[in-house]
């Protein structure tokens, strides 16, 4: 198998916005300085929120497990900082609620929880791996928070061949996968070895978009010792990273519509960044309380990509990196195509938070809606092949069975159609509201 | 459980959803771009036409952009004034007209397209049907003699009206085609041929459209299929009986097929919005333009046609569907 391919097989529609990532491509991963405080949300990945077993007061050391799994599609929680919980309570989430979280004051030390670290993990059996990686509270860590470990455990009928990783980055803006792709290489291949042992798979591939040359070099090079893994460079084009997207260019496959998963496709897709915090849990035994994320935007003054503790407010984040512009207008957490703007930087990052940026009036315009002049724009960009137009039209008129016919489920929210509306509809915001319709209605019944 | 914590907003955030990107071309810019790309052709209409073509241009744009005015207000419509979209509808009616059109009949028409054509079914995004052909057509059946009596342009011999080329065949044959034309090809495709304002110069509306397929913002599907159509079918009957059938050619560059196939039939508020659809879309008008050229009772086709499809636009987007993702069959691993 060759090892560094390019690629020029892709999906169908997507989009290409400008790219953004000049500002921070070429900055190395900086450490944010320990945080006084950090709130830490039980509900930061897909699936039931987790349950806090600490209590207020308790002191607690970094790394300390501080909230148990829920149930199998969840994660534990454990504390980013060394210090004392001094509340457990609603309050200010990313996603625009307040929810429950665990509030830790540090006290200046990083003291860290003592871990049991993993000698040569590979000759190992599997579920001693899997395990470190359930305790470890490891969630996809390119922006879903799916909680990794359900994806290690494919049901018995499904037969896997590919591992393939997600080094994608096609959010504009972000460029920390590409610095991790740069700088630790050899750690995120240690991961995908270690991934390739769990699901007993032989043959990983790694996806990258073609505006990150460097990174793709970074990680040829990095495993050019293990000839089952292969490095695709592949058009940069958005959602390149799009689980299903990046499937089709990499394989040809397409993975049914929902409930399908890519596990039947044969496939299971991991982004780079939660192959190093599988790594990191399995060799190390740390679990996953920090990450790297891009700070971005016209409205910062000095843009970083950082490795940041999870549960940092977004003002510490901020303050470090020498403060806002008096013009800023919005606060985006995650990329610019799927983010939420925030309405408060008093809000923590989160263990899928890939990027914080800061724009200015000029860059943060927002548009009236206007009628549709059916140019098909969204059709062409529909990287699901739906018709978003169409889907639009029904939610406003309440048409909830034919919204369900003409496939809003299976919709993958990636904002290509508003992004590409010319009359500036925000159209996959309309889909967003049909499909939870569509799942009220379902969980009624 | 504890008091949440008080936040002090630093400054108030603008909010929003995803995605916090959009594309720079927007509706006004896109309308601005079709009149862009009319200036070649209105530029050809006013060197074969004079001064005549520059009073039918005026008064068309400025009464359609009244009209339009007075029906957002009149609906309490939120549509904007300044998208050009009444800009545009104003020079594809212009073009619709002989460069002799009285000024009542500009008006009239002007408040058919804005009133009949697009405000009564609520404005620019919700008419079934071209505007502009709305209005040519009521013009034609109203007042048939002045819109099929056409001025000569300034080069050719003699000033008084005379048919369009289309018409001559339709009335007086081929032989009399063949004599009028003067066995010159290249004075069909420049326009210097009797006809409305703008269908004339296929040349100038060439040019034109070129800079929307440069933009992006028409595509090949509708056109390549509508032309290809009527040289295809015309180009079948000339083979069979060339003595008694007019060359596919002469019907490519003939009438309004070029001005329709680029700029009418491609207006995307009423036409399919898949590639599939459209190329359906223009298979039908090419079908239904050289039927009425060969057989029916009017020479020119190209508007009945493009309207009788407009008609069809939303069966044709409620059948030919984009391909959905998943529905290929996986490679079973």
């Amino acid at each position: 198998m060759a090892h560094l391919v390019r690629s020029s097989k892709t999906f169908y529609g997507g989009v290409h916005p400008a790219e953004y990532k000049g500002a921070s491509e070429h900055l190395p991963i900086e450490i944010l300085p320990l945080p006084h405080k950090v709130v830490l949300p039980l509900s930061q990945h897909l699936g039931a929120p987790s349950a806090p077993c600490v209590k207020v007061s308790d002191t607690v050391k970094t790394g300390q497990k501080i909230a148990d799994a829920a149930g199998f599609i969840s994660v534990p929680l454990h504390a980013s900082i060394t210090g004392t919980v001094t509340a457990i309570g609603a309050f200010p989430h990313p996603n625009g609620r307040r929810m429950e979280a665990i509030v830790i004051e540090g006290n200046g030390t990083d003291e860290k929880e003592p871990a049991m670290s993993m000698h040569d993990p590979l000759s190992l059996d599997n579920s001693p791996l899997k395990q470190a990686v359930i305790a470890a509270g490891i969630v996809g860590l390119g922006g879903a928070a799916f909680p990794t470990h359900v994806k290690l455990s494919p049901p018995k009928e499904k037969t896997l061949d590919l591992l393939i990783i997600n080094g994608c980055e096609c959010e504009p803006y972000l460029t920390c996968d590409n610095r991790i792709m740069i700088e630790q290489a050899d750690r995120i291949v240690e991961g995908i070895r270690l991934l390739k042992k769990i699901l007993c798979l032989k043959k990983a591939v790694v996806g990258i978009e073609n505006n990150k040359p460097e990174a793709a070099q970074s990680l040829a090079k990095a495993s050019a010792a293990d000839p089952e893994i292969s490095v695709i460079v592949i058009k940069t084009k958005y959602p390149q990273g799009g689980e299903k997207q990046l499937i089709k260019s990499l394989t040809g496959r397409e993975v049914p519509p929902p409930p399908a998963l890519p596990m039947d496709a044969g496939v299971v897709v991991h982004n780079v960044a939660t192959c190093i915090a599988v790594r990191d849990a399995v060799v190390d035994g740390t679990p996953c309380y920090q990450r790297v994320l891009t700070v971005s935007g016209d409205a910062i003054a000095t843009p970083k990509n950082l490795l940041v503790r999870n549960g940092t407010l977004l003002s510490d984040i901020i303050a470090f990196c020498g403060g806002t512009a008096p013009n800023l207008k919005k606060v985006v957490i995650g990329g610019p195509m799927m983010g939420i703007a925030a309405v408060t930087i008093d809000v923590p990052v989160l263990k899928a938070t890939s990027g914080l940026l800061f724009l200015s009036e000029k860059c943060a315009i927002s548009y009236a809606e206007s009628s549709c002049i059916r140019c098909g724009s969204c059709v062409r960009a529909c990287p699901m092949g739906l018709a978003p137009s169409t889907l639009c039209g029904l939610v406003k008129k309440r048409r909830w069975d034919s919204l369900k016919e003409e496939g809003a489920l299976e919709c993958i929210e990636c904002g290509s159609c508003a992004y590409s509306c010319p009359a500036r509809i925000p159209l996959v915001q309309y889909i967003k509201i049909g499909k939870a319709e569509l799942n009220a209605r379902a969980r009624k019944k | 459980m504890p008091e949440p914590e008080k936040s002090e907003p630093i400054a108030l955030l603008a909010v929003g959803p995803s995605p916090h990107l959009a594309r720079s071309d927007d509706t006004q810019r896109i309308m601005l771009s079709v009149v862009i790309a009319l200036v070649p052709a209105i530029a050809a209409s006013i060197v074969f036409f004079g001064f005549d073509s520059i009073r039918v241009l005026a008064l068309t744009i400025a009464a359609c952009v009244v009209f339009e005015k007075v029906f957002l207000k009149l609906f309490k419509n939120e549509g904007r004034i300044d998208d050009w979209s009444a800009v545009v509808t104003g020079i594809l009616l212009a073009f619709n007209l002989p460069a002799s059109s009285p000024w009542w009949l500009i008006l009239t028409g002007s408040l058919v397209a804005m009133l009949l054509g697009k405000h009564i079914y609520g404005g620019l995004g919700h008419n079934p049907f071209n505007p502009a052909l709305i209005a040519r057509i009521f013009l034609l059946i109203s007042w048939p003699t002045c819109m099929t009596s056409f001025p000569k342009t300034r080069f050719m011999a003699d000033g008084i009206s005379s048919a369009t080329p289309l018409g001559i065949l339709k009335t007086d044959g081929l032989a009399k085609l063949q004599a009028s034309l003067g066995g010159s090809p290249f004075n069909l495709a420049l326009g210097n041929v009797p006809g409305s304002l703008g269908e004339i110069s296929a040349l100038a509306i060439f040019i034109g459209a070129l800079y929307l397929f440069y933009k992006g913002y028409i595509r090949w599907h509708i056109p390549a299929a509508f032309i290809g159509t009527v040289f295809a079918f015309t180009g079948i009957f000339y083979l069979a009986q060339p003595e008694t059938y007019a060359s596919p050619v002469f019907h490519v560059f003939a009438g309004g097929l070029f001005l329709g196939a680029f700029f009418m039939a491609t207006d995307m508020v009423t036409t399919p919005i898949t590639s599939a659809g459209m190329l359906l879309f223009g298979f039908g008008c090419g079908l239904i333009t050289s039927v009425i050229r060969l057989w029916g009772g009017y020479p020119e086709g190209v508007a009945f046609s493009i309207l009788i499809m407009n008609a069809f636009t939303p069966l044709i987007d409620r059948y030919v569907k984009p391909a959905r993702f998943g529905k290929i069959k996986s490679r079973k691993p």
